[in-house]
């Protein structure tokens, strides 16, 4: 006490005044305290502003500086004509770039691609921005009616059917397939040394495929009856809609509960009826454009977005799987992720180019550019698989367990508590992979596939443009291409991850 | 029904691996009975009110709860759920969520009650445990004591028959402990049948309507707690209360 007492004073007079200290804020404090602060910082320093002198100079030098910015051939782009040395020769990607972004699409039918680029960004900007309202709605109509609207809109073809004749199209398909069964075993039976054996087991199996038959039946003959009529593909239509939307409105609660869903149902269907007028499905829709002629920025979006959408849903399925208590899905998980981690990218691409097509049924053909795709979703799938799995291995086991506790089912305790959780931890490796994955990309032009990249290789062999800068001034381009999309994608994580880890600041 | 006990345990035997955990444990709990399980740790008191909602599962006997027979195949057990509360020593609160949306969540996706009517439910639970001044906030915000006394408020909300405490204040500062045992007393007090496994042993005095003892997976002993902290019965007990009473 006493001593506290003893060291409290007052001021009597006023303190002298003092020159500013060193200056410490600023630039200038900048540079005195974070780079010359000591010898190795300053080594450091020069080293750094020494790189930075031998990569940016140049690079602009190359790109702005010694570039060529107008021509109609290589003449305009050859030192002796430019008359100082020659950086980038840009009149060639002027003149290459509808090849670059449409590959060897039809010119006529290229509003059709502008279009659906147009029509991706318009429906994905409403979900990348968290302020604007309907999720549901922007994310129904981007994840499940825009690829529908692509695919005819990119490929182009119509209708001639609907639910009706789909289903009935699959179930026979099912149906011809086990009746072959049958019948192959059957022949088999007559060669072979269990003859008798066979021979039951085949007339089983073509027994359960009459069987089938007669319990399709009506309807393949329903089906049979809307290709006989004029209109088919609306006959169909409509009695889709009416099937479909009655089951809602049974499963939603009949008279009680269920006429939102009937109404739901009306919507969407009179929604597709829209577009279907519109695009003229119902009458052959657009000319057909083979995905053979798809090429450049196109085919690497394709790929990338189709790719980085069905990862996800797999990789979520996978990892849920490898972590069941069920032996049969767990071992079908962890075989399945083992398998497509274990080959290489160009290993399942090449096998689902030129191997699949040997073990497919002859008359049943997959499209080339669908193959690629189907390779891609699963091999990103797998990876993803892992990626999450770490997630869901970081959510404490309590919060399970309190959610079960609470009287949530296994489905709502996983969707609602853990899968959220999960997800937020390894936001930053799932953008890692979709980020490879858009990258990854450009290995489908080694199975004849045109990308961004397999465009540009292609317009090397352009004689007209045969520069010595050329490949350079090609690779610059697209490398900021792809640079554009990726950074992109990098700098929307972090800002979803700022948002949805909200809970984590205090 | 109101004769009939709303927790009846009988022959219940639980095994991990070849360790016996609960050997035939047989309780019966009455409606509005408070009750503590005490004893020294890894005497199976957790695991026994774990086995009452199925967060844990068991090899033999039966789990009655409001009429809901709960056998080791566990078939019943959503409706169970539906009917009994609980609470963790470490609170287990869902921290993406907002407290109001922790405590809407269950009544919305179980009991399908309407968003506005499960958000107005939710803040007259939240101001029964004294924080609804706090519904917007994430859990991480909040200190120990108050995140528990969110996680009864959220169990309450499924008005649930049974309420299980696992251990509520072990992990809480000492100054939080009184808050989470005063919202637990109230709850008491107005007539919640509760089953309480704590090491308070001023609040089992005050609050429980038994005692039960437990060691090394049986039930040694049940009582009034003024006979059980004045005139323990069994060696082991005794040497328990010595232990933890200074």
């Amino acid at each position: 006490m006493t001593d506290i007492t003893a060291s409290s004073f007052v001021r009597q007079d006023l303190v002298a005044e003092r020159p500013a200290p060193v200056k410490t804020t600023g630039f200038i404090g900048f540079v005195r305290t974070r780079l010359l602060n000591s010898p190795t910082n300053i080594l450091l320093t020069i080293l750094g502003l020494l790189l930075l002198w031998y990569t940016v100079i140049p690079a602009i030098k190359f790109l702005l500086v010694d570039a060529v910015w107008t021509g109609k051939d290589r003449n305009a782009c050859l030192a002796e004509n430019a008359g100082h040395p020659v950086g980038a020769c840009w009149p060639y990607i002027q003149a290459k770039l509808t090849q670059l972004i449409y590959g060897f699409y039809p010119e006529a039918e290229r509003w059709r691609v502008n279009l659906t680029f147009a029509l991706g960004a318009a429906l994905l900007l409403p979900l990348l921005i968290p302020r604007l309202p309907a999720k549901a709605l922007s994310s129904g109509l981007f994840f499940f009616a825009f690829p529908v609207v692509a695919f005819f809109l990119l490929r182009g073809g119509g209708l001639t059917g609907f639910g009706v004749s789909w289903t009935a199209g699959i179930l026979q398909l099912f149906d011809d397939s086990i009746a072959n069964a049958g019948q192959a075993v059957l022949n088999l039976s007559q060669t072979s040394a269990i003859g008798p054996l066979l021979w039951v087991v085949g007339k089983i199996i073509v027994l359960i495929g009459n069987v089938v038959y007669w319990l399709i039946f009506p309807l393949t003959w329903v089906s049979d009856q809307i290709h006989g009529l004029g209109q088919s593909a609306w006959v169909d239509f409509l009695i889709t809609t009416v099937i479909v939307s009655l089951i809602l409105f049974f499963l939603g609660g009949g008279v009680r509960t269920g006429w939102r869903a009937l109404i739901e149902s009306l919507v969407t269907f009179a929604g597709i009826a829209a577009v279907i007028k519109v695009m003229g499905l119902d009458h052959g829709g657009l000319p057909l454009v083979d995905t053979r002629l798809w090429g450049g920025l196109l085919v690497t979006l394709v790929i990338a977005i189709i790719g980085i959408v069905t990862s996800m849903p797999i990789g979520i399925a996978l990892a849920l799987g490898r972590r069941s208590t069920i032996p049969l899905i767990r071992i079908f998980s962890i075989a399945f992720i083992e398998f497509w981690r274990g080959v290489p990218l160009i290993t399942v691409l090449f096998f689902a180019t030129y191997m699949l097509p040997l073990f497919l049924p002859g008359n049943f053909t997959v499209d080339g550019l669908v193959r690629a795709l189907i390779g891609v979703a699963v091999f990103t799938g797998a990876y993803q698989a892992e990626v999450i799995r770490g997630g869901l291995a970081a959510v404490p086991r309590g919060q399970a367990e309190a959610a079960s506790a609470l009287g949530l089912s296994w489905w709502k305790t996983t969707s609602l508590i853990v899968l959220p959780q999960a997800l937020r931890h390894v936001i930053p490796a799932l953008v890692n992979s979709f980020i490879s994955l858009f990258k990854d990309t450009s290995l489908v032009s080694i199975v004849a596939l045109f990308d961004l990249l397999g465009s540009l290789h292609a317009s090397f062999s352009d004689p007209t443009w045969s520069t010595p800068t050329t490949a350079f001034t090609g690779f610059a381009f697209t490398g900021l291409i792809y640079f554009f999309f990726c950074f992109g994608m990098s700098r929307y994580s972090l800002f979803v991850e700022h948002r949805l880890n909200a809970h984590r600041r205090n | 029904m109101s004769d009939n006990p709303i927790v009846k345990i009988s022959g219940l035997n639980k095994w991990y691996g070849d360790f016996h955990v609960l050997r035939d444990i047989n309780l019966d709990v009455a409606k509005g009975e408070r009750i503590v399980i005490c004893g020294p740790s890894g005497s199976g008191k957790s695991t026994l009110i774990r086995c009452i909602n199925a967060l844990e599962e068991f090899q033999e006997g039966k789990i009655i709860v409001d009429d809901i027979e709960l056998g080791p195949n566990l078939r019943r057990v959503d409706e169970v759920r539906r009917e009994v509360g609980m609470v963790f020593q470490s609170f287990n609160l869902f921290p993406h969520l907002t407290v109001l949306e922790n405590c809407t969540l269950a009544p919305i996706w179980v009991r399908n009650i309407p968003q506005k009517d499960a958000e107005a439910a939710a803040m007259k639970y939240l101001e029964r445990v004294k924080i609804p001044h706090q519904a917007s906030k994430y859990p991480g915000q909040m200190s120990g004591g108050q995140q528990q006394r969110v996680a009864i408020a959220r169990a309450l909300t499924m008005n649930p028959k049974v309420m299980l405490f696992d251990e509520p204040t072990s992990a809480l500062d000492p100054e939080m402990v009184k808050e989470v045992l005063e919202t637990m007393k109230k709850l008491a007090e107005e007539g919640m049948t509760m089953l309480c496994v704590t090491h308070e042993m001023g609040f089992a005095r005050e609050v429980a309507d038994r005692i039960v003892f437990m060691n090394e997976g049986k039930i040694v002993e049940q009582a009034a707690p003024e006979d059980f902290f004045n005139h323990p019965r069994s060696e082991r007990a005794r040497a328990f209360l010595d232990q933890i009473i200074h």
